[in-house]
C-alpha cells in the first residue's frame, strides 16, 4: 500500500478500516542468500539497500525480540555530520544526504526535521578546536557556521549567558543537522525491505553460527537451523556475544548510555543544542518533551539501565546550560547498550571468517549513521569488499595502526 | 551501585573510577622484539581485544576519592550485582607478579 494524501482521504472516508500491516510477519525459510542478524535500524537498512541497490532479495532479518526494540528506539534522535577526521566525514555526510531523501525513498513519514545542531564553546581553546572542525567539514563540502556569542544569543536566547564558570562564547552550527522520529526509521526501512521481498522474522534469536572449512554456512536460531550464503551481524550492544559464536574476539566493550525526557511543555528549543563544558545535548520533541542525554555510565554493562550518579551528572550539565530546566519534572529515563569500540569509531567490514560480515562498534553515534551504515554494509556484503565510504572502518585497523580516534582518548572505551 | 572497598567499607560507586577488564595480562616481552609477528599479535590482543562477557566480569576499579587503592571487582554485567571485591595487589601477588 502506497501512502499518499489520496490514500489518507480514502481511508478516512472508510473509517480507517482498510489499513494493512506495515510489514508481513514472515515465516522462516530453510535457506537464504543473506541473513542479517539484528532487526534494528542498521540491520533493516542493510536489508533494504541489499534489495534496492544490489537486487538481493532472498534475505532474512532475524531479530531476537521485537523489531526496533534496541538502540534505534533508545537514542536521542539526533542526526548530524559534524565530524573532524577524514575517515569519518565523507561517511557521515553520505548518511546526511540519505536522510534528506529518506522519506521520499521509503514513502514513509519519519518526521525528519533539519532544525540545526549547535555545539557551544566556552573557551578560546575550544573555539579554535571548533573552527578547525568547521573548516575540516567545509573542506569536505559539509555545511558549518562558526557563531560568535551575539549570534548564539539571537539563535538561542534562553541559555545561561551569565554563567561565570562556563561562559558561552559562541558555537559551531550545522544547519542541516536535526532530529528524526527514530521508531519510524525502523518501521520505514522494515516496510521498504518487506515490499522488496525481504523476510523480517521477530522473536528469533541466533544461538549459533555454523562454519565449514572457515566459511559460514548457516545459523542456529531459537526457531531452528537456517542455511545462509552470507551472514551479516548488525547487533550493536551485543556484537561481542554474537561474534563469539563464530569464534571472534572484538575490540569492543558493551556500556550503558542513559537518555531522558521531561514532561511536555510549549515550544522552547527549536534546534539541537550541546553544552561544550560538559557532555550534554538537548532538543525538544514534537510532543513537547525535552529530550536529553550525556555521557555513558562508564562501566561494562548489558543491563539496559544505568545508575543515579550519571543522571545527577547529566542534570547538573543541563542546569549549567539552562537553569530553567530545574523547574521541569523528569518524565522518563532509559538505557541502551553501546558497542564502545577501542578508538570510538565503528567497524563495517568483512571478518576473518569467510562470508561473515560485521557491522559494529557504533559507540553512541549509531543512530545518525543508520542510512549510510546500511548502505555501506549492503555494499560490503554484496560485493564482498568495502565501499570507499567505509574503507576506513576496517576490523584490522587496530593491528595495522590506522585507528580513527576523534576524541584522542586511546584504547579506553569508556572515555570515547 | 555500591562497592565494598577492602579498606574503606561500602562506598558509592561515584567514589571509584573504572579501568576495565582485569583478566587481560600485559604480555611478556623478552628481548623487546616487537617486530616479531607473534609478539605484535600478543600486544594487539592485550591492548585492544576483550571478552566483554554478559554475566560475571572481573574488572579494575580505583577508589580515587578514598584510599586510592586499586581493586579487582567481580560484578555481573547483566544485573550490576557485585559478587566480590579483592585488592588488586593481592590478585597480582597471587598471580606471581
Amino acid at each position: 500500500m502506497r501512502y499518499s494524501l489520496l490514500a489518507l482521504v480514502g481511508q478516512a472516508l472508510r473509517g480507517n478500516t482498510g489499513w494493512k500491516p506495515v510489514w508481513r510477519d514472515a515465516d522462516l525459510k530453510p535457506a537464504y542468500d543473506v541473513i542479517i542478524v539484528g532487526g534494528g535500524g542498521h540491520g533493516l537498512a542493510t536489508a533494504f539497500y541489499l534489495a534496492k541497490e544490489h537486487g538481493i532479495t532472498n534475505v532474512a532479518v532475524l531479530e531476537k525480540s521485537w523489531l526496533g526494540s534496541g538502540n534505534v528506539g533508545r537514542n536521542t534522535t539526533i542526526i548530524r555530520s559534524n565530524y573532524l577526521l577524514p575517515g569519518n566525514i565523507p561517511f557521515y555526510e553520505w548518511s546526511m544526504k540519505l536522510w534528506e531523501r529518506l522519506e521520499q525513498e521509503l514513502n514513509y513519514n519519519a518526521m525528519i526535521s533539519q532544525r540545526g545542531v549547535l555545539n557551544l564553546y566556552h573557551s578560546d581553546a575550544q573555539r579554535d578546536a571548533y573552527a578547525r572542525r568547521g573548516n575540516a567539514m567545509r573542506l569536505h563540502g559539509v555545511d558549518a557556521d562558526l557563531l560568535d556569542r551575539d549570534q548564539v544569543r539571537s539563535f538561542a536566547p534562553h541559555l545561561d549567558y551569565d554563567n561565570a564558570r562556563f561562559p558561552i562564547q559562541g558555537g559551531l552550527l550545522q544547519r542541516r543537522g536535526g532530529t528524526v522520529r527514530h521508531d519510524a526509521v525502523a518501521w520505514g526501512y522494515a516496510r521498504g525491505a518487506d515490499q522488496r521481498g525481504v523476510d523480517i522474522v521477530q522473536n528469533c534469536e541466533v544461538t549459533g553460527i555454523r562454519t565449514e572449512g572457515g566459511r559460514v554456512v548457516g545459523v542456529d536460531t531459537s526457531r531452528g537451523y537456517v542455511r545462509a550464503g552470507k551472514v551479516g551481524l548488525a547487533c550493536a550492544g551485543n556484537s561481542s556475544r554474537v561474534a563469539a559464536l563464530a569464534g571472534l574476539r572484538l575490540p569492543i566493550e558493551s556500556h550503558v548510555l542513559q537518555a531522558f525526557v521531561s514532561e511536555a511543555i510549549k515550544p522552547l528549543i527549536h534546534s539541537v543544542i550541546t553544552f561544550g563544558a560538559g557532555h550534554f545535548y538537548i532538543s525538544q520533541s514534537d510532543k513537547g518533551g525535552l529530550v536529553f542525554g550525556g555521557d555513558i555510565d562508564g562501566y561494562n554493562s548489558y543491563a539496559q539501565r544505568g545508575n543515579l550518579p550519571t543522571i545527577e551528572d547529566v542534570c547538573e550539565s543541563g542546569m549549567a546550560l539552562m537553569p530553567m530546566l530545574g523547574r521541569l519534572r523528569l518524565l522518563r529515563s532509559w538505557g541502551g547498550l553501546m558497542d564502545m569500540s577501542m578508538d570510538g569509531s565503528p567497524i563495517i567490514d568483512k571478518t576473518p571468517v569467510e562470508n561473515l560480515y560485521l557491522n559494529a562498534g557504533w559507540c553512541y553515534g549509531g543512530f545518525k549513521a543508520t542510512p549510510a551504515s546500511g548502505w555501506c554494509f549492503a555494499h560490503t556484503i554484496a560485493r564482498d569488499e568495502p565501499h570507499p565510504l567505509n574503507a576506513a572502518f576496517r576490523l584490522n585497523r587496530f593491528a595495522t595502526g590506522h585507528i580513527i580516534d576523534e576524541k584522542g582518548m586511546g584504547a579506553q572505551p569508556n572515555l570515547h | 551501585m555500591r562497592i565494598e572497598c577492602c579498606y574503606c567499607g561500602v562506598r558509592s560507586s561515584e567514589e571509584f573510577s573504572y579501568l576495565g577488564d582485569a583478566t587481560v595480562a600485559r604480555p611478556e616481552n623478552p628481548g623487546g622484539k616487537t617486530e616479531d609477528d607473534a609478539v605484535r599479535r600478543r600486544w594487539h590482543d592485550y591492548v585492544y581485544l576483550r571478552d566483554n562477557p554478559a554475566g560475571p566480569h572481573r574488572e579494575l576499579w580505583q577508589h580515587v576519592s578514598g584510599c586510592r587503592a586499586w581493586l579487582v571487582v567481580t560484578r555481573n554485567t547483566r544485573t550490576h550485582e557485585i559478587v566480590g571485591v579483592e585488592a588488586a595487589r593481592d590478585v597480582a601477588l597471587a598471580r606471581g607478579k
